[in-house]
């Protein structure tokens, strides 16, 4: 029989670092700025991550929770918001091709957590077999009080670690910044359009480097949430896969509203894993098939919402657009 | 003249584009309690002189000073803070977001949505504007936007307000209402500026003139003291009379019948109402209306670019025999053998390609020529020089990008295209819109040549008066409808206008 | 104060020689980045370098293939992009072609004589990479769907239907992978000329020449360019665009196809999901930095290959990671593309004129 109570936790964890990838990117595409690089951004996230904790692991101090917890969380923050901050010097600043800028994001995100990933015994001259980072994982992954102890409730609500409960409030909070706030309303004028926004007295480039940062900042907390809780501290090259890509497609899923995302996230994440849970029998190769899944479903939904396209599920008018003031 | 000081001093302001001077040291001082109509053709300076002013441009050199103070106006917001607000031909204003959204939108107030609903309540009342704060701005009519649009810089508490050219997307009696709130503000003790190059405008609204003439500082006055004769010759340079020729038609035969077009646009809104006229051969049918009446709808649906709702457009050639060009592609309708020439508005962004150069621009109607899989480029090539040397449009070479080219040269490029094909039908939508005064001429000769020679020319146009002395017909739309078609030849302006705004009036 | 202002006319000169600072300004950075982290000399970075692409006739050739190989998948998306039209499937695509070839050697590998095989791999693979292309462009030519990521998500459907087929076929039993397909009779091998490198060397090349002549010279290639530059224009002049596009698509699919035949017939003789290995999104790269020229692409192609396996070179000697290409890649394409500012706008430095107070 098909076994509920487990699979929805495994759901909620495999949407997890697809929700911040995809509030993430939809705080970024409100500013206008189409940031395909999301994909190496998470990498970037989540190896930056795993590099603070290593060294803190291997540092032979002494491991305070919070130091465990911190070092690895400023370290993926600073390592993402750096990757923003290249995409809008490029793509604000010198004005590039975004959607070539997003690529070679990729390529270089991607790359880096492959090589640092892969090399970093090797570079940091430690005498370990491998990068397991076991107890910066055990604390990352701590549940809720009481998870094991209320039965089926437990397992569905309070199975997750605090990064989940904070994907969900981010969405939450993201929702009403874009909605209910004086700046959040300002962005989206930015991402409408960015000439009304700079005529209104509004910094358009400032707000499109700071949603753009911030936007990479959450996507990264993504990649860090991926290696620390789901991938239990061990990273494997290109584990991460192709979640970035599917985090972008969830933004147009999600008619960029946040909100949306923390279900759609979970929806995805429930597609990831179906292979898991339909019965194969003997044949192994069906179950490439099912991994299908969550492509087919974007597919679907990218050609649905494109037939019903209503005025108000459009994407922010000036995406992909580089904007300069006294262009003529 | 009394002894005042202006409250905004420009000096020496020189702007430029690339290498063209788009303004040259222009000095131009804006007082309190007046309205100055800032006076220019097309192209003259006037609008990046107030985009100066209002933040939007920085000047190359030159200073301006507000209450005499030196000022750097950086950025808009450096404009509103020193109370200068600036209400833009293409609104400024977000499709998404309300009317008090949008208003409150770069305002570092309390965020309260309520609060600004009730704050442009209280200024609606004071000068009789109608705003729905909570109305998104892709439902609203373009006056509405206006509306929007100034609210917005009252609200910001500006009292040195720029209008740039507000009435062109207005009918006369919402341009009535508009002047009657300007002069409100007047007596508010603000100063305003509105930019125009309409004549009669000028002396209905303003209190003092400045005109502005390629990118330079011709001279102010009090308007009182003048007449539009002076402002004329002040505006072109030099003495003009609109003596555009009108030889007889030739041989008029009915070439276009449109009977009941009725276009509808994407979102359902009624474009096009009931329309049927006959446009003859060798002769121009001029087209009257205030802008987006149907006009542009008008034109694409005989060039097979709009899809209609109902309604027939035949084309008679010249043995009699009728064709049905609706529901046809342009590329179907020149496989029927019609040859339609159309110069249509948007010229870099439908007629030419803007980062293409000349001979490859005068491919674009002949490469399917041949059946060759290649494309013939000698022959573009050799058209793109007899254009550049018959029309004389400047540019440094054949091989050189047409959006590098400056307007009236741009246009040339495009008419000289469209009619080097022996067109029976010619199309042209605002074909002089931006131009200077010689190329303009330019244009009008070559549209009276291409009768002359036999063609239907259908001829939208803005500017009234260019159309009495121009078309030997006037067609009337408003609002989608055809609210009459006079003969060009004893029409009075008084007339169309008054056709222009409600129908009925004078008809065939 | 900094002031920055669109240029009039770019001279040819100024043009590459901008670009040229970008890319030696770059390979020095990648050299320092090198050097941080492996801790080798500067003149052991670039000997590891050339050494990469040039230390042997065998690497040579190597160079010269793979340069063949990224230069076609690089050609397949460029009249696509000349369009507007984002196709970052190229990957699947290439992939699907592939699978299509290696389907034809599994399948008809005993029955057939050798010279019908390989017709009909090349028809099946040209086939299938043209409907991964068609697809998305279908619905981007009805609906306006979104081609960025329709196209996209076909990659992964196509890394799943190999994936599939890498059980399905497996060879040996247990090992996921179908491994070299008839490794006893070499059917369905694309034939070698001289060597077994030059066949895809030589394919890259007529490709090159036929897709400049294309884009330049026909009259598909004028339609393309000027749905590219403005679908209304297109639409004024009669061009059909829906059809264009769907004919574009078609067409670069098509090319993917045969990059995926040259990788299955002519190369690696099997199929895998990294059979592409992220070529389809450098091609993406190597296009637009060409500004879609593809005489131009043959240069960006080699560039990055050059980087590629210099970095890999230098990787393994220091026993380092694979993945140091990318990030090198990367940098590289990072200063390309910035540099692409200082050829269109002009920055120039100006007084404050020193009694002047903002007022605010």
């Amino acid at each position: 029989m098909f076994d509920i109570v487990s699979f929805i936790p495994r759901a909620v964890m495999q949407g997890i670092p697809l929700m911040f990838g995809c509030v993430g990117e939809t705080i970024t595409e409100k500013s206008g700025n189409l940031n395909l690089g999301t994909a190496g951004v998470m990498y970037v996230g989540g190896i930056c991550g795993v590099i603070g904790a290593f060294l803190y692991e291997n540092s032979g101090a002494e491991m305070s929770t919070f130091l465990t917890i911190a070092i690895p969380l400023l370290c993926c923050i600073l390592g993402s918001a750096l990757m923003g901050l290249l995409y809008c010097f490029l793509t604000v600043t010198l004005r590039a091709n975004q959607n070539v800028t997003g690529l070679a994001m990729t390529t270089f995100g991607i790359g880096v957590g492959n090589f640092f990933g892969g090399s970093l015994i090797k570079l940091v001259n430690i005498d370990v077999p491998s990068v397991v980072l076991t107890k910066t994982s055990n604390v990352f992954s701590k549940t809720l009080p009481f998870a094991d102890d209320l039965g089926w409730f437990g397992k569905i609500f309070l199975n997750y670690s605090f990064l989940a409960y904070a994907a969900i409030i981010i969405a939450v909070l993201a929702s009403y910044f874009l909605n209910k706030t004086r700046p959040g309303l300002q962005l989206r004028a930015v991402g409408e359009s960015p000439a009304t926004a700079d005529a209104a007295g509004i910094d358009v480039i400032k707000y499109k480097y700071i949603a753009t940062i911030v936007g990479s900042v959450i996507a990264g907390l993504g990649g860090l949430y991926y290696v620390m809780d789901y991938a239990c501290g061990v990273w494997s090259n290109n584990a991460f896969g192709d979640r970035g890509w599917l985090a972008i497609a969830l933004v147009i899923f999600t008619v960029w509203r946040p909100s949306l995302s923390i279900f759609a996230s979970i929806i995805f994440g429930g597609l990831y894993i179906l292979n898991v849970y339909i019965p194969t029998g003997t044949d192994l190769a069906i179950n490439e098939i099912y991994k299908m899944a969550p492509y087919v479903v974007t597919i679907i939904v990218l050609v649905i919402t494109s037939i019903r396209s209503r005025k108000e599920n459009q994407p922010p008018m000036s995406l992909g657009l580089p904007y300069f003031r006294e262009e003529r | 003249m009394e002894k005042r000081t202006p409250t905004v001093k420009m000096r020496d302001i020189t702007k430029r584009f690339g290498s063209v001077l788009a303004n040259d040291k222009v000095w131009l001082d804006i007082y309190r309690g007046e309205v100055l109509a800032l006076l220019g053709e097309n192209g003259s300076g006037k609008t990046t002189l107030m985009n100066m002013l209002s933040g939007i441009y920085r000047p190359d050199e030159g200073e301006i000073y507000v209450d005499d103070k030196l000022v750097d106006i950086r950025s808009p917001k450096d404009a509103f803070d020193l109370g200068i607000g600036m209400i833009h031909q293409h609104f400024k204003l977000v499709d998404v977001l309300t009317a008090a959204e949008n208003i409150t939108l770069g305002l570092k107030e309390k965020y309260d949505l309520k609060a600004v609903a009730e704050r442009v309540r209280e200024i609606c009342d004071k000068y009789g504007f109608e705003v729905d704060p909570d109305q998104k701005i892709y439902d609203m009519s373009v006056s509405q936007k206006q509306t929007v649009e100034i609210v917005k810089v009252l609200y910001r508490g500006a009292d040195i307000l720029i209008l740039d050219e507000p009435t062109a997307v207005l009918t006369p009696q919402e341009t009535d209402k508009l002047f009657a709130v300007l002069r409100n503000m007047r007596n508010d003790g603000k100063a305003i500026v509105i930019i125009t190059h309409k004549m009669h405008e000028v002396e209905a609204i303003s209190d003092r003139v400045a005109i502005l003439r390629h990118g330079q500082f011709v001279g102010d006055m009090l308007t009182k003291n003048t007449d539009a004769q002076e402002m004329t010759n002040m505006m072109v340079g030099h003495a003009v009379t609109l003596n555009i020729d009108r030889p007889d038609p030739v041989d008029p035969k009915p070439r276009i019948e449109v009977k009941g077009l009725t276009v509808r646009s994407m979102d359902g809104i009624l474009k096009l109402d009931d329309v049927s006229f006959t446009a003859y051969s060798g002769e121009i049918l001029g087209i009257a209306g205030i802008s987006g009446c149907g006009q542009k709808e008008l034109l694409e649906a005989i060039a097979g670019l709009q899809p209609t709702e109902s309604g027939s457009i035949s084309y008679i050639n010249d043995d009699g025999e009728r064709e049905e060009l609706l529901g046809k592609d342009p590329l179907a309708i020149a496989d029927m053998g019609v040859a339609l020439s159309f110069v249509p508005e948007d010229r870099l962004g439908m007629g030419l390609v803007g980062n293409m150069d000349l001979s490859q621009n005068m491919m674009l109607r002949s490469f399917r020529r041949g059946k060759s899989i290649f494309t013939d480029r000698k022959s573009p090539k050799a058209l793109a020089e007899t254009v550049v040397e018959e029309l004389e449009v400047n540019t440094p070479g054949i091989t050189t990008p047409v959006r590098r080219l400056s307007g009236g040269n741009v246009q040339k490029v495009l008419v000289g295209r469209e009619i080097s094909f022996a067109p029976t039908v010619l199309l042209t939508a605002y074909a002089v819109r931006g131009l200077d005064i010689n190329s303009s001429y330019t244009i009008y000769d070559l549209i009276n040549r291409q009768k002359q020679k036999g063609v239907a020319v259908v001829y939208v146009g803005e500017d009234l008066d260019v159309l009495l002395e121009l078309a030997d017909r006037i067609l009337v739309l408003c609002g989608g409808k055809v609210s009459g078609i006079v003969p060009g030849r004893g029409a009075t302006k008084r007339n169309i206008g008054m056709m222009m705004t409600k129908l009925g009036g004078a008809s065939e | 104060m900094i002031q920055i202002s669109k240029r009039g006319a770019v001279s040819r000169k100024r043009n590459i020689a901008i670009r040229l600072a970008a890319i030696v300004l770059a390979i020095i950075v990648c050299a320092i980045i090198t050097m941080a982290t492996t801790g080798t000399d500067p003149f052991a970075v670039f000997s590891a370098f050339i050494n990469g692409s040039f230390g042997s006739e065998r690497k040579l050739w190597i160079f010269l293939q793979d340069t063949a190989i990224l230069l076609i998948i690089s050609l397949a998306v460029t009249p696509a992009f000349k369009m507007h039209c984002w196709n970052l499937g190229a990957e699947g695509q290439v992939l699907a072609g592939a699978m299509a070839a290696a389907a034809c050697m599994v399948l008809l590998g005993d029955t057939v004589s050798n010279g019908a095989l390989i017709a009909c791999m090349v028809i099946a693979s040209v086939v299938t990479g043209a409907v991964w292309a068609g697809i998305p462009a279908l619905f981007k030519a009805k609906f306006n769907t979104n081609e960025t990521l329709f196209t996209l998500m076909m990659n992964y459907v196509a890394t799943q239907i190999v994936a599939y087929f890498c059980v399905k076929w497996e060879n040996p039993v247990g090992s996921c992978t179908i491994g070299v397909i008839n490794a006893q009779n070499e059917a369905g091998w694309l034939p070698q000329l001289g060597n077994k490198y030059l066949l895809v060397i030589m394919v890259a090349i007529i490709m090159t020449v036929l897709i400049y002549f294309y884009l330049n010279y026909t009259k598909h290639g004028y339609e393309i360019a000027v749905v590219g530059e403005s679908e209304r224009t297109a639409r004024y002049i009669g061009i059909k665009v829906p059809r264009v596009i769907i004919r574009t698509m078609l067409f670069s699919g098509a090319i993917c196809g045969v990059a995926g035949l040259l990788l299955v017939g002519g190369i690696h003789h099997t199929v895998s999901t990294s059979l592409v290995g992220g070529q389809g999104f450098t091609a993406v790269m190597v296009s637009w930095l060409a500004a879609f020229n593809p005489i131009v692409m043959i240069l960006t192609s080699a560039l990055l290959i050059f980087m590629g396996s210099g970095a890999n070179q230098l990787a393994s000697s220091c026993g380092l990671n694979q993945s140091f290409g990318d990030i090198l890649t990367g940098v590289l394409i990072f200063f390309i593309i910035g540099s692409e500012f200082f050829v269109q706008y002009k920055i120039s430095f100006r007084k404050k004129s020193k009694e002047a107070v903002k007022n605010v």
